[in-house]
């Protein structure tokens, strides 16, 4: 990626920090009108099961109209580059392949896709050669493998390899 | 002198040769999780959790999985200063302070010296709280014994007022990081009537949000998100202790008293008042400029100006572990997660706990004793082998980091949706980091949420409603009122300033 796209901001501070005041905001309604329906009222053996719930749901939800406010009253000066287009870039190149791993873990196990994500990130981002970057993450899932199975007598996911070296 | 019998008892359950091998476990174990980015304290012990449940069912093994855990914390409260003195990268929060001098320190080719005074300070730090655990905590376990509903939740109260009116991060913003825990606590089954709710149909919320798997996804996933915006480039002084300057360090230190002895209170006091470790470093590194007599050079390189936050912190992070203990009530996210060990081991922290376990609680406080010593010993022989950890490349240990994360939250319950969890932590801790939403008060709540609605709830069904009942007779109205003081601190301290300064 080229160094002056890079450094571009692709979020300011208020665009964020508004987005997470009425994420949560909206999380918070969520909860309140969700208390409500479940009885946040008093009867004759106490409190409902919504009671405590509400109160929490209406102070989030205040504190966050505040902190929305603060943002939107953020001076220019102030608002900075959230992130850069270069760091989102970075920090998507490892969450999706994360994502992904986790995704695959059940089809797999976890060993496997523990194997094929650690020399994934190795060849891609840190640029090893592929023998490298397998030697390695290969040897990381047997030490895993090791770690939890045999030694703490953790299981773990296991899928199709497991199975056919008869370990699963 | 009970505690010294007591205490010499816990000695001899912890002296045993399982117990020592787990301790050096440990204590290697937490280094290496203060060194790494993305691994700390408490999510490291979160991660190393579930490996316990099997040790813990043992007889005396839940003394030997405490020791196990507590002991990982002691050594990331050690390791965060490797990094902060060699890297200039703090490993944990807690130790930011400690590079403004100890990093100049390394640069001037005196890391040997910075690291030396860093870990004795550590341990002089440690030491000071431990023995205020020693003979405090016996108290107010007692003291503790006579609390009921009302008590409990002005005690969780002031927990939470404390994090508002201490913490450094925007009140409103504390507010809504603390109460957005408590939200997410309540999720999954009520446990006061059994009734389901929040989970909107879904059988995969019934039980809730985890703890574990939050404390791995904020702190781990978090971290190492963070982690890779500032580009990984390790440049990083080369260090290795040989004996004669650990001496030099040593004859050196004792001028330091006054900022040891200062930074240690502010430790114990911020940690005990869940204000954190992190605070408290700044507070005293602050205090140690302002009292010191050659301030002004702090930040190019001061022996002071290591030892004043290293004191403090570790003060703070293991004080916080007083609360725990006798209250049932964290005093640090670390503290927490091992709250959350107890209970899954089946004990209940709290007052109770002195009384029904007391072999337990003696074995982990004498432990904590010998695990700080274990851990200096550890630290200033084997500095060239942690700093080396660093050396590995980021592409490497990051993989394997996150790997190790969703190992630790699938482990937690067996759960491929918790692993999902932690990925959605994780995009929650870093948004969160970077825009100054503390995790602390968050993880707390999400732990003690449920307690701390149980205990409220009793107290409104005894007195039917009434909100007075937390400002009626004397104790209650006590820890009450000094909850609404620390809420308020930051408006009564730049009201006091104003009157001052007239």
């Amino acid at each position: 990626m080229a160094k002056n796209s890079g450094s571009r901001p692709a979020l300011r501070y208020k665009s964020a920090e508004v987005a997470v005041a009425l994420i949560i905001m909206a999380f918070s309604a969520l909860i309140a009108v969700e208390s409500l329906r479940i009885g946040a009222r008093w009867t004759a053996d106490g409190p409902q099961t919504g009671y405590f719930p509400l109160y929490i749901a209406l102070i989030l939800g205040a504190a966050c109209a505040v902190n929305l406010v603060l943002a939107l009253r953020m001076k220019p000066r102030a608002n900075r580059t959230f992130v850069q287009v270069g760091q989102l870039k970075l920090v998507l190149a490892v969450l999706v392949p994360a994502a992904v791993f986790v995704g695959v873990i059940s089809w797999t196990g976890l060993y496997l896709a523990a194997v094929l994500f650690v020399a994934f990130f190795m060849h891609r981002l840190g640029n090893y050669p592929w023998w490298k970057a397998a030697a390695a993450s290969v040897a990381t899932g047997v030490v895993l493998f090791l770690v939890f199975e045999v030694w703490f007598l953790v299981p773990l996911p296991k899928g199709p390899i497991e199975r056919a070296l008869g370990v699963g | 002198m009970d505690e010294i019998q007591s205490l010499l008892q816990g000695f001899a359950v912890a002296l045993t040769l399982k117990n020592l091998l787990f301790m050096f476990v440990g204590i290697v174990l937490g280094v290496v999780i203060g060194v790494l980015p993305g691994l700390g304290g408490a999510n490291g012990v979160a991660i190393l959790l579930p490996l316990t449940f099997t040790l813990a069912q043992t007889p005396g093994g839940t003394t030997t999985a405490i020791i196990l855990l507590s002991c990982i914390y002691w050594g990331a409260l050690f390791g965060g200063a490797i990094t902060s003195i060699l890297f200039n990268i703090p490993g944990e929060p807690w130790s930011v302070a400690t590079t403004f001098d100890g990093y100049p320190m390394a640069q001037q080719g005196r890391a040997g010296e910075a690291l030396t005074a860093s870990f004795t300070a550590s341990f002089f730090g440690a030491l000071v709280a431990v023995i205020l655990i020693t003979f405090l905590s016996p108290i107010i376990a007692e003291f503790a014994l006579a609390f009921g509903p009302p008590e409990f939740f002005a005690v969780y109260l002031l927990t939470f007022c404390a994090f508002i009116g201490m913490s450094k991060e925007p009140p409103f913003k504390t507010l809504a990081a603390m109460m957005l825990g408590f939200a997410l606590a309540s999720v999954g089954t009520d446990t006061v009537t059994g009734t389901l709710r929040f989970n909107f149909g879904s059988m995969l919320l019934l039980n809730g949000f985890n703890f574990l798997v939050a404390v791995i996804g904020l702190f781990g996933i978090g971290e190492i998100l963070l982690s890779l915006e500032e580009g990984l480039a390790f440049r990083g002084a080369r260090a290795r202790i040989d004996p004669r300057v650990v001496w030099q360090t040593w004859k050196a230190l004792p001028r330091y008293w006054a900022t040891a002895i200062r930074s240690a209170a502010i430790g114990c006091f911020m940690g005990v008042v869940p204000g954190g470790a992190t605070p408290a470093s700044f507070m005293s590194y602050g205090m140690a400029q302002r009292f010191s007599p050659d301030g002004d050079k702090f930040g190019t390189g001061k022996v002071e100006g290591v030892v004043a936050p290293e004191v403090a912190n570790n003060a703070a992070g293991t004080s916080a572990l007083l609360p725990m203990l006798t209250l049932g009530v964290p005093g640090s996210p670390t503290a927490a997660v091992l709250l959350g060990g107890l209970m899954i081991w089946g004990l209940q922290p709290g007052p109770l706990l002195f009384v029904e376990q007391k072999e337990f609680v003696w074995g982990l406080i004498a432990s904590m004793y010998l695990g700080n010593l274990a851990g200096l010993i550890v630290v200033l022989t084997c500095v060239p082998l942690f700093a080396a950890i660093l050396r590995i490349p980021f592409s490497v240990i990051a993989p394997i980091i996150i790997v190790i994360c969703a190992i630790g939250g699938y482990t937690v319950n067996n759960a491929i949706f918790d692993v999902w969890m932690i990925v959605v932590f994780g995009v929650i801790g870093y948004a969160f980091k970077k825009l100054q939403y503390p995790l602390a008060p968050m993880v707390l709540a999400i732990v003690l949420g449920d307690q701390a609605e149980a205990s409220f709830r009793q107290a409104m069904i005894m007195s039917q409603g009434d909100l007075s009942i937390l400002f009626s007779k004397g104790l209650v109205g006590g820890v009450s009122a000094l909850a609404l003081v620390m809420l308020f601190w930051p408006l009564i301290s730049l009201v006091v300033a104003r009157l001052r300064g007239r």
